[in-house]
Order: structure tokens, then sequence, then C-alpha cells
């Protein structure tokens, strides 16, 4: 393809392909402090291409696709073109990662163990990681929590944030304008703006951490905390996997010694304060 | 055209101690795209591969293995489904492959499990089925309708709790179809795997692949195909030395000699398959290598004028002129337009 870049994000390496100069050229500027693989071995090809040939050019339209594709996929407008690009990614490890089990889960770790927070999107869960990752903790991942089926560690991944909505403003006021992308208004999902992880998150994306607590956020109710049964868990978390079918025995294995040594608490919070108050409390008690 | 350093590593898998990383890239997307990385993967086995690369084909092997047990439960399911019937269940393609334990099998991506039962029998079949959980994948009277008079196989049906789709044949290709295979001779000849499962006679695989690729379809994975039809002759060539001429015979029989030499004079000239007799290549096979090779290093079909001009030979393929006119024109009506 004319257009592409090579990027490492955590354990796997994806070859980005584009029709168009504009999403490369974006990534470039975001993904600047991750290492450089130019040229590496991937894992997984990305293609941004044109729905048609004609949309190439004329109200230019991008089909997201790759190794792994769905056919019916919404093509994209190419000034969400970075969005593009990660929603590609995505799709990758969603649809054909294999040597960890995936959570779709946020992760922030301290002291080398492991936070873990998983719901459904909307939830809060990439806006609380992403404020704890600079509070003190640091983050691990905001899409994807890689859990290793031998050891038992949860795996960073820390691609860009996906800040939504009300969330942008909160997370931009605290980080500054350096590690922001282009506000892409009216995607999908309403208005999406993008966060560099910070410099430590990046250095020390190949390192893990034993899980030490899980949590269920719930955005936008009064604040409270409810303890959940091990089979509730465990029917959620594999709701909340993309290959724990795929992975088989060594999934079930792994997933159980998870929820039966990790405390788990589902907890509801009113607002973006409150929920840090919430998690560094329930850390203290629980972890 | 990347789908040859497929080609080139699949026949002679040392050649790829020659890739540089871009090399890797353009095999590994190559691969997938063709739905052959499962098979890469085992071709590859023994020999020195790079750590990033060795990982990916881990991967595709681990799924690979995944999908042959998860064919094989299939398979399973339907000789259970059709237990007291007396229907003699024939399974093809890549399950059968797999049930069989043959080479076309190893790190083969089976997608839905396609059985072959006489045509007799079908109203049984079908009522055995939906008794076990089957069901339509989609209610669409003239699909159905049409499938029903000229296809060689109900439409397809779906598991209600296992989301797995099951192809039922009553001959191996649409009734349409200017060759007319004999499907009860090739369903005397099958032979038994497992209890109340068969697969097609040796020879009958091959024409049946032959089929499938050169004189039914629009050569999508046809690189596979074409795989498949390599192992298969080169397993029938080792248990037989006369495998040629029992094969050549067996494709007159069921008029697909063309379409098996065809098959044959491209996976000598593409895999190297030895033991073919000596049989030029024709102009036209030019065509199908050009076809069976459009594909770049992302992954992506090119040469779609030549692509297209299969999609239409395969209709024309399928239905007298007239017929395929009226077929579109309700097809461009439902809004239904080639890939």
């Amino acid at each position: 393809m004319r257009h592409a870049i090579t990027l490492r994000i955590g354990p796997a390496t994806f070859r980005i392909g584009s029709a168009w100069p504009q999403p490369i050229a974006a990534l470039a500027r975001l993904y600047a402090a991750y290492p450089d693989v130019e040229g590496a071995i991937a894992d997984f090809t990305v293609r941004l291409q044109p729905t048609s040939l004609m949309r190439r050019f004329v109200r230019p339209s991008i089909f997201i696709t790759g190794d792994h594709g769905l056919a019916d996929a919404a093509p994209m407008s190419l000034s969400h073109g970075l969005l593009a690009a990660e929603m590609g990614m995505n799709l990758q490890m969603a649809l054909g990662w294999r040597r960890h089990l995936l959570l779709h889960a946020s992760s922030v770790e301290k002291d080398g163990r492991v936070l873990v927070m998983t719901g459904e999107s909307g939830s809060g869960k990439s806006t609380l990681a992403a404020l704890l990752g600079e509070r003190g903790w640091r983050f691990m991942g905001d899409e994807f929590a890689l859990l290793d089926c031998d050891s038992g560690e949860i795996l960073p991944f820390p691609r860009l944030v996906s800040l939504k909505n009300q969330a942008i403003d909160v997370v931009a006021q605290t980080v500054g304008e350096a590690r922001m992308g282009p506000m892409l208004r009216a995607t999908a999902k309403g208005d999406i703006r993008h966060m560099v992880p910070r410099a430590d998150a990046v250095a020390r994306m190949a390192q893990g951490g034993m899980p030490a607590l899980l949590l269920f956020p719930r955005f936008g109710h009064a604040a409270d905390v409810r303890p959940l049964g091990q089979g509730e868990i465990f029917m959620r978390l594999t709701q909340a996997s993309t290959n724990y079918v795929a992975l088989g025995e060594p999934a079930f294995t792994a997933l159980t010694r998870f929820v039966t040594t990790v405390p788990t608490r589902a907890i509801d919070f009113p607002s973006g304060d409150d929920a840090i108050a919430m998690v560094e409390r329930l850390w203290e008690q629980l972890a | 055209m990347s789908a040859a350093l497929l080609v080139l590593a699949l026949r002679d898998p040392a050649s790829v101690a020659r890739l540089d990383a871009a090399g890797w890239n353009h095999l590994l997307a190559a691969a997938r795209a063709e739905r052959l990385i499962g098979t890469l993967a085992w071709r590859l086995a023994d020999v020195a591969v790079p750590d990033a690369a060795r990982a990916v084909l881990d991967d595709a092997r681990h799924d690979s293995a995944r999908e042959g047990q998860q064919a094989l439960w299939e398979a399973d399911r339907a000789v259970d489904a059709l237990r007291g019937t007396d229907v003699k269940l024939v399974v093809l393609k890549g399950a059968a492959y797999v049930a069989a334990d043959l080479r076309a099998g190893r790190g083969r991506f089976v997608g839905d499990l396609d059985i072959l039962v006489p045509r007799d029998a079908i109203p049984v079949v079908e009522r055995a089925l939906i008794a076990a959980g089957w069901e339509w994948v989609k209610e669409d009277p003239y699909d159905d309708a049409y499938y029903r008079q000229w296809m060689h196989e109900l439409p397809p049906m779906i598991h209600v709790e296992r989301d797995r789709m099951i192809d039922v044949h009553h001959t191996i290709l649409p009734l349409t179809a200017r060759p007319t295979p004999d499907a009860a001779a090739m369903i005397a000849d099958a032979i038994p795997i497992t209890n109340g499962l068969y697969i097609l006679s040796p020879q009958d695989r091959i024409i049946h692949s032959a089929a499938h690729m050169l004189a039914d379809g629009d050569m999508q994975g046809g690189l596979r195909n074409l795989w498949d039809v390599h192992c298969l002759y080169q397993e029938g060539l080792e248990a037989d030395a006369d495998f040629h001429l029992s094969l050549l015979d067996a494709a007159a029989r069921h008029q697909l000699i063309d379409a098996v030499r065809r098959a044959l004079r491209l996976s000598h000239r593409l895999y190297g398959t030895v033991g073919t007799v000596d049989d030029p290549l024709r102009w036209t096979d030019r065509l199908f290598i050009a076809r069976l090779l459009a594909r770049d290093g992302w992954g992506r079909e090119t040469r779609k004028a030549l692509v297209f001009g299969f999609f239409v030979r395969s209709h024309w393929l399928r239905m007298p002129p007239l017929m395929l006119a009226r077929h579109l024109f309700t097809k461009w009506r439902k809004g239904h337009r080639p890939q």
C-alpha cells in the first residue's frame, strides 16, 4: 500500500497500510515515543483501503480490514482515519490474538500489582485508567488486558487511550494538549479524542504484573460497592473476552484461577473524583 | 505477486531461508488471505524461521488444530442425527481430510461441514437434521426454490446452538452444469472412516476437488483447493502405482476429465506434483495461473479484470445463457453485487 507504518504495542506488532497519507501521519505523531520497529515481521496486517476506486478521491471512504476482517464493518470518513487505524488494530487483536487471554478491560499497575477494570462501553473504565495513570499508577491499557494463561500475569497493551464525549475535557485538562490527538467529531460513538499514555507506560510496556483487584465500574450512578458471586464474575469475563473459546482449556484454567484468587467488586460512581477515591480505598482494603 | 511466494514456500519449505522481514510479511499476509497459513505452518515445522514469524505460525497451527477438532465434532453430530435412517453419510472436503487423517487435512482450516447423501434421501436427511437442531440460514423463497430446482445442494443450514453451518449435497455439481457426474456411483464407492461416516474413494476425492475448483466456482480459494489436489494425488500415487490411470478412468466416467487434467497440470506447475503424466500447459492454463496468483503483499486481490472474468465464467459454467440472464436480473433487483 502506498502509505505504511509498523507499530509495536505491548507484545503485538502491527503493519498498517493506508491508501491515504493522513491516517499514517497521525499515527506517526502520536506513536512517536514507541519503539522504532520499522521493517519488523508483523503479527498483523491492517489495511485502510477505499470502499471503491472512486471513493479514494471523491468523499473518501475507508474500509477497515486486514488479516482478519469483518465483511459488514461500516466504512468511515477520512477525517476519522486515526480512529479507523485504531479500530483496525483492535479488530486484528480481537479476532486473531492467541498468545494470551484477551479481556475487554482497562488496567493500571502499582508496586508490581495490577488493578483490572472491566465493563461495557461507557462504564468509565477507559477514563478511570487514564486518570489513575496520571496519579501515581502506571497505565497498562484501556481496551485489552492480556492474561497470560501460564503465569497468571496481566500484560500491558498500552495503545492510545480513546476518550469519548464528556471524558475528553476532563482528561485533556489533566494531561495537556501535547499528549492529545485531534478531535474527531460525530463518530459512531460520538466525539472521540485520543490520548498518548505517559512515557513510563510506554517504556515499561513489556513488563506485566499479577492481578490484585478486579472492578466492574459503572459511571453515572449514586456511589455504591457490591460484591459479586464467582459464577457471575466468571460468566461476565468470558463475555468480555473475544478469544476465550478459541484458546480452549488453558483459558478455562487461567480464568478459573483468576476468578478464585482476585478480589472483585462492582462499583457505581457519580463522578471521576468520587471514582478515584473509591478505587484507592478499595485498593487499600482488598489488594 | 506474493501468492507466488506462498506457492514456493509450500512447495519448497527451505526456500524461506531467503526471505527478509518484508518477504515474511508478504508471505504471511498472502497465506492468511488464502486461508493456507495453517498449512504453511505445518510445512515449515522443521525449517529455521525467525522468532517473530514462528510465533505467528504457532498461532496458526493452534487455530487449525482447534478447527479440525470442531469439524470432527460436527461430523460426529451429523452422524448422530442420521442414525437410524439408513442413509450413507459421505463427508466431503476439509472435514473429510481431517477425519481420515489425510495430508491435505494437516493445518487445513475447515469451514462448513459438507456432506453428500443420495438425492432420494434428501427429505429424510432434511427432517433428521431439523429434528437435531439445524435450521435454515435465511428464508428467501426465490433462493430456496432456486437451490431445490437447480443446485447440487440444499440451501445452507446452521445449528441453532453451535452456530455451525452444514451443506447437504446430493451431487457434486449444479444440475444445470454441463457435466453430469454419477453421484450414486460415488456414494457406492465411498469408504468408511468411522462407524457411520464415509469418505469418497481416492479417485473421487480428486475429481470432486477439481470439479469444485474448475468446473463450478470462480477460483476463490483456488490455491487451497489446488493444494488439496496436490496432497490427494501424491497420497493416491504412494498407495497405488497405477493411480493416474484409475483416476482418469473415473474422471471420464463422471464427465470431468478436462477439469481433472487441468487441475493436475496446474498442481504440477505450481506445487511440483510428481507422477502426473507429461501434459504440457495450455495457453488457457496461464490465465488460471495468473488468477491463482492474483494476491499482493498486503493480502489484497489484484488483477481485478481477470478476477471478474472468472466470476462471470463461474456463472456461465453453472447455467445456460438465458437462465443465467434471468438469475442475474433477479439477483440484481435484490441488490446483489459481485464482490
